[in-house]
């Protein structure tokens, strides 16, 4: 989605009545942000939505990127905003040798998830239930960290549901998104 | 999935800006371990020791290491290569300040070619306004490109202080020049 350098668009302040409808969407799509939401979207602070290429918009309180969305696909965080509060989100990691495809902008495919490093939902190998029980739908927006790894390297949408994904163990695993090191990351607000 | 309460604390190297146990993915990994070594030394310890290290290596098999170790190189060439090149850019690179006379003793400073250093145009232009507490905006160039033009003759004050703030402009870099009204040009008679 932003593999390429991103020039910034215009800048313009969100209406507060927007700004609540953002906030709902946040708390609708990501429910486990609800006791952070306040430190995350301020009720009482401005945020600025600015125009980014390919008709993604993204919300920035200050300098501070914190929520994209293409048109009205579903809202996506920040990896800076997962990195903040990272048990808010469906996760999922990838073994080690997927790391360096997903930071050059690859999609992610599924047998970088199903091999020994990684991990889906439901894996025995994952005593702390840090990847959660229940299987995910295609469609969800998940957070992927990696083997060895503390913090999250990218965030995308499914575009195939865990369950299936052990089934089949190929093709791809997720819509391309918002990896680290990417356009996205790199864009300078200051 | 138990929620934590307070947002946790991530730090981002200074010099690839990912979190430093990505940095061995990037071209720049000699620099970030130098800079890491500096800023957090604990981190530091933790990220490149030895144990760090075979951890890595043993979660992948022995083909998976050798492309990885080559797409490492490439990947550090590439950054090297372009750093090289941007280095030259510099090098080569000349700031024009312009003295333009617009009206009788009416001044206004353009100043080009910033664009060649990393500095950004628009930036920098709310800079010299704010520095010079003067009108700075930034024009487009007939012909492509952008200037910053500056209200009044302040072409030495904005030499000096370009050279001053930003470390990367070698003084020889900028040139000022006069550039005076076209005269009409005067009739053959
Ligand atoms: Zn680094």
């Amino acid at each position: 989605m932003f593999k390429k350098d991103i020039t910034p668009g215009a800048k313009s302040k969100v209406k507060s009545s927007t700004q609540r409808g953002i906030r709902a969407k946040v708390l609708e799509e990501y429910p486990l942000l609800e006791p952070h939401i306040e430190a995350i979207l301020p009720k009482k602070e401005q945020l600025d939505v600015i125009k980014l290429p390919d008709r993604v918009a993204l919300y920035t309180l200050g300098t501070t990127p914190l929520f994209f969305q293409h048109m009205d696909d579903a809202i996506m965080p920040h990896l800076t905003v997962v990195h903040r509060y990272p048990d808010a989100f469906h996760r999922l990691r990838i073994d080690r040798g997927a790391i360096r495809f997903v930071l050059s902008g690859a999609s992610l495919m599924v047998p970088g998830l199903t091999s020994a490093g990684g991990r889906l939902p439901d894996d025995d190998e994952d005593e702390e239930e840090r990847y959660g029980e229940d299987e995910l739908e295609a469609g969800t927006v998940v957070v992927i960290e990696a083997e060895g790894k503390e913090t999250a390297c990218m965030v995308g949408v499914l575009k195939m549901g865990t369950a299936e994904m052990k089934k089949v163990k190929k093709g791809q695993a997720c819509e391309a998104g918002h990896y680290l090191g990417d356009g996205l990351w790199g864009l300078s607000l200051g | 999935m138990a929620s934590e309460t307070n947002p946790k604390q991530v730090s981002y190297c200074g010099v690839c800006s990912l979190p430093p146990e990505y940095c061995e993915f990037g071209g720049t990994v000699k620099k970030c371990e130098d800079w890491l070594k500096e800023h957090q030394p604990a981190l530091h310890k933790k990220l490149y020791s030895q144990e760090t290290i075979e951890q890595n290596l043993s979660a992948l098999s022995i083909d998976a290491q050798k492309r990885a170790e080559k797409d490492a190189q490439k990947k550090a060439a590439k950054a090297a290569a372009s750093e090289a090149k941007e280095a030259e850019t510099r090098a080569t690179s000349k700031i024009l300040i312009k003295r333009i006379e617009r009206n009788k003793r009416k001044y206004v400073t353009a100043v080009q070619g910033l664009e060649a250093f990393g500095l950004d145009n628009k930036k920098v232009a709310k800079d010299f306004g704010k520095k010079f507490a003067t009108g700075s905006s930034v024009t487009k160039v007939p012909g492509g490109g952008e200037e910053i033009t500056v209200q009044g003759d302040l072409s030495d004050d904005i030499c000096d202080y370009l050279v001053e703030t930003y470390k990367d402009i070698p003084e020889d870099n900028v040139d000022c020049i006069e550039e005076k009204k076209k005269k009409p040009t005067p009739a053959i008679g």
